[in-house]
């Protein structure tokens, strides 16, 4: 127990998708623009992320391992996350019309976000069980969630003030994702035995 | 080579099994965003926009190839509406102004055909007595001037009085 | 009986407001004057909050001083009165005090010189009408609240009578620099003001007068506490200078430590406020029968040769006021009806003086300290000022970003515009331009929503209507149809049935 609380610290703050591994750079940057999205597009990864690492756990022990076939791991990630995407939309577009909209091309584009393919090649790296890749996955979700937020936060005060033409759009944007970036390195050796 | 196809094809036939029949549960009847925005338009149907009815546009707004800002009647008011709604900015600066019709006195013979044009009543009249416009009620459709005979129906924009006045936004401060 | 103290404690735990230059002197040192009657009053139907009065007189018409010339427009209006006797020359556009000079619907009477008044119905004890008819008289006469606001002063007695009022404040601060008006009135006619004070306390049913009046008008407390002293319920209590002193939720919070609520009234906590100058204009309209029809404004400001407080009637132009003062020394760089603070800026001098204005200003360079704005600091000082505790400087950036509704989030509609944050501001950011701009656009847009559903509703009728019609024709014409067919088929019957007799008779 003790060592998977540490497990989810360390993968939230200490080694975060984001902002310490650089993955998931695309929805990161382009649905950061409003909070309410951003929670939104943090939620679907975070459900897809730890779906297909429970898959992707599936294929890896029962398929690839007892086959010996190592070398289609990616191919067969990539269409279970795929699958867990459409699926994923689906369910949006019935329970939530408007988040469908807002997220636009950017739900598609989970398949290729490159931290979904990720987390789970790490975990077979690894070689996690089944409850640890499950955690690791959904632990990955909420770093993703709460660098989304605390970005959406500050892209929206960033809205409002008066940025010089230079530097207003994207570039102020990466400043700041980059001076987040250097805040979150501050946890590192917060869990010294993680990782 | 054999168990690496088998696989393959198994996950794969497996997995488009399982998402054929989530797309049957989860199947989504029409576009419940369209009726929504519809009922956001005035329903005048008055094709200023360039769809046939308020219908047709609510359709184009809501898959992108129309913006909320193609309703004149609705003006500013319901094109923010709209984009709220659907989660989208509007471009900036585009600020349209309804207009309203106004019958000039010397040119109206009291034929009624505007009267009965009109889609929200909003010309009162008798025949062969002067029709007039209340401008309460009118959407600037356009519908009567192109029935007047006369045409004695001009298109104007809203004067601006006291009543309407609105305090102009202050230049920003560099 | 209540004793009225202010804990020094409240004081120091308010600490909003901004204390501006007073600038009173020397026109509060010195007697209000009549000011005379120009060559043309202009009387706009709109001088109050709600529906423009209604014209009741044609151009041509000879009226009376106190003579009824446009009546109540509805339910929040107040009629208007000829302001001396003279002739109707013209009921036309005319420009308003507003702050894009725009025009609207005026009475242009020009007087005749003789200042005839109509017979007016005196009463030499108007503290024995009963509750209503002193309300009715208040609304007989057209007055409004003249401290500025121009609520309709008789809607307001009413709104107390209904909501349970137990205090009624006078309110004397008079916290707009500039303007002596209020304090001139307190110490030439203090017993007037108590009488008309008491009069309304009777209307409404509520039990003590606190009359609020800042201490940098000493002489007017002394007045108002000589003549306060026969009653015990009128209380007149010194209060800080300080800007805005007089909003009704400032001066409430400051007399007795309660908050109105933001989405209530000054009534739901059993308190109504009213200018000192509305008591005057009640106690003269109850014991003289005289209708509104002139009132005390301050003409003042640094491009004025003699500024002074002068009683003047209604409809008379900004010029006219100047010339009477000695004449403008320097061109003026800003020329403002009402207080240099919430005041109107004013492109044109023939603008005429209407029921709530208190002050005419010529203000000259110096004074006006024009300076273009730089960009916000975030100090935080508009939100030290800012005496409903808003955030202007968040505000003004939504507003900028145009992003109204957030605006409306933080507090907009709580916003007074009173202008504290933006005097305050060491940017000089026009700030409650920005929130005047945002109140009017959102106001604008609630005015067009409810166009459109009234379209949308006369939209829909029309087609259920003519859906209808077509119905009732088919259906008509279907019945005639099968009417006419029956008949055939009766005359068809019959055909038969003679045949069939003829045949059984041969």
């Amino acid at each position: 127990m003790r060592e998977m609380l540490l497990t989810i610290v360390a993968i939230v703050l200490v080694n975060n998708v984001v902002l310490v591994k650089f993955l998931g750079l695309c929805p990161f940057m382009g649905v950061s623009t409003k909070v309410d999205s951003a929670v939104g597009m943090g939620l679907a990864t975070t459900f897809v992320m730890t779906l297909s690492c429970a898959a992707a756990w599936a294929i890896e022990h029962l398929l690839l391992q007892a086959f010996d076939l190592g070398y289609l791991r990616i191919l067969t990630y990539i269409v279970v996350i795929a699958a867990v995407v459409q699926f994923v939309e689906m369910v949006i577009k019935k329970s939530s019309p408007e988040l469908h909209r807002v997220l636009g091309i950017y739900l598609p584009l989970i398949t290729t976000n490159c931290a979904v393919l990720g987390i789970p090649l790490l975990n077979a790296q690894g070689n996690a069980g089944l409850v640890m890749s499950v955690v690791q996955g959904f632990a990955s979700g909420l770093g993703f969630i709460m660098v989304m937020v605390i970005f959406a936060g500050l892209r929206e005060r960033l809205a409002l003030v008066r940025v010089p033409a230079t530097f207003s759009g994207a570039p102020i944007a990466y400043i700041t994702a980059s001076l987040l970036a250097l805040a979150f390195m501050g946890f590192a050796g917060l869990v010294p035995a993680a990782h | 080579m054999l168990t690496a196809v088998i696989s393959l094809a198994a996950i794969s036939s497996g997995l488009g099994l399982a998402l054929g029949l989530a797309s049957r549960k989860f199947h989504v009847e029409g576009n419940s965003l369209v009726a929504e925005v519809q009922a956001m338009l005035p329903a005048a149907n008055c094709g200023q926009c360039g769809f046939p009815g308020c219908a047709g546009a609510a359709e184009a707004i809501v898959d992108g190839s129309a913006a909320p800002t193609c309703c004149p009647p609705g003006g500013k008011v319901v094109a923010q509406a709209i984009a709220d709604h659907l989660g989208i900015t509007l471009a900036a600066g585009e600020d349209i102004r309804p207009t309203i019709a106004l019958i000039q006195d010397h040119l109206c013979i009291g034929c009624t055909k505007c009267i009965k044009n009109c889609p929200s009543d909003a010309i009162i009249g008798a025949t062969k007595q002067l029709h007039i416009v209340m401008d309460e009620a009118c959407t600037g459709c356009n519908q009567c001037a192109e029935k007047c005979p006369t045409g004695a129906i001009e298109m104007l924009e809203l004067p601006q009085s006291i009543h309407n006045w609105v305090m102009p936004q202050p230049a920003r401060y560099s | 009986m209540p004793t009225i103290v202010i804990p020094p404690l409240r004081r120091l735990l308010q600490r909003w407001g901004v204390h501006p230059d007073s600038h009173k002197y020397p026109a509060a040192g010195l007697d209000i004057e009549d000011a005379g009657l120009p060559d043309m009053l202009r009387l706009p139907l709109s001088q109050h909050v709600g529906a423009p009065a209604k014209v009741i007189v044609e151009v041509g018409e000879r009226v009376l001083r106190g003579q009824l010339i446009a009546s109540t427009g509805g339910k929040i209006s107040a009629p208007l009165h000829a302001p001396t006797s003279g002739t109707i020359v013209a009921i036309d556009e005319a420009v308003v005090p507003h702050p894009a000079a725009l025009t609207d619907v005026a009475i242009h009477l020009r007087p005749d010189g003789l200042d005839e008044w109509i017979p007016l119905k005196s009463e030499l004890y108007p503290i024995n009408l009963s509750e209503r008819e002193i309300s009715d008289r208040v609304e007989d006469a057209g007055i409004v609240g003249m401290g500025g606001a121009s609520f309709p002063s008789a809607v307001k007695l009413s709104l107390g009578h209904r909501s349970k009022v137990t205090t009624l404040m006078l309110n004397g601060s008079e916290c707009e620099p500039y303007l002596s008006c209020d304090d001139r009135l307190m110490q030439e006619n203090a017993h007037a003001i108590i009488e008309g004070a008491r009069l309304i306390l009777k209307a409404t049913g509520a039990t003590r007068v606190l009359a609020g009046i800042e201490d940098n008008k000493p002489e007017a407390i002394l007045a108002m506490k000589l003549a306060a002293k026969p009653f015990p319920e009128v209380h007149i209590v010194k209060i800080p200078s300080r800007y805005p002193m007089g909003a009704d939720r400032q001066l409430i919070k400051m007399l007795t430590g309660i908050e109105a609520p933001a989405d209530g009234r000054a009534a739901d906590v059993g308190v109504l406020v009213h200018n000192v100058g509305t008591a005057y204009a009640v106690y003269r309209a109850l014991r003289y029968g005289e209708p509104l029809t002139e009132r005390v404004v301050t003409v003042a400001g640094g491009a004025v040769s003699a500024p002074r407080n002068l009683r003047v009637r209604l409809g008379t132009p900004m010029a006219y006021l100047f010339e009477r003062c000695g004449g403008l020394r320097v061109p003026p760089a800003r020329v403002v009806s009402g207080g240099p603070m919430m005041g109107i800026g004013v492109q044109n001098l023939d603008t005429p003086v209407v029921k709530g204005t208190s002050g005419v200003l010529a203000l000259a360079a110096a004074e006006v300290g024009e300076r273009e704005a730089s960009a916000c600091i975030r100090c935080g000082s508009c939100v030290e000022a800012c005496p409903v505790g808003l955030l202007p400087l968040e505000m003004a950036a939504r507003i900028h970003a145009n992003a109204l509704g957030e605006a409306e989030e933080i507090g907009l509609d709580d916003c007074l515009t009173c202008g504290a944050c933006g005097f305050i501001c060491p940017s000089r950011i026009p700030l409650v331009q920005y929130f005047q701009h945002a109140k009017g656009e959102l106001a604008s847009r609630s005015r067009e929503q409810k166009r459109l559903d009234t379209i949308k509703e006369l939209t829909e009728a029309k087609a259920a209507r003519i859906e209808r019609e077509a119905r009732e024709k088919a259906e008509i014409h279907a019945r005639r149809k099968a009417e006419r067919e029956r008949a055939q088929a009766a005359e068809a019957a019959a055909k038969a049935a003679r045949a069939a007799e003829k045949e059984t008779e041969a």
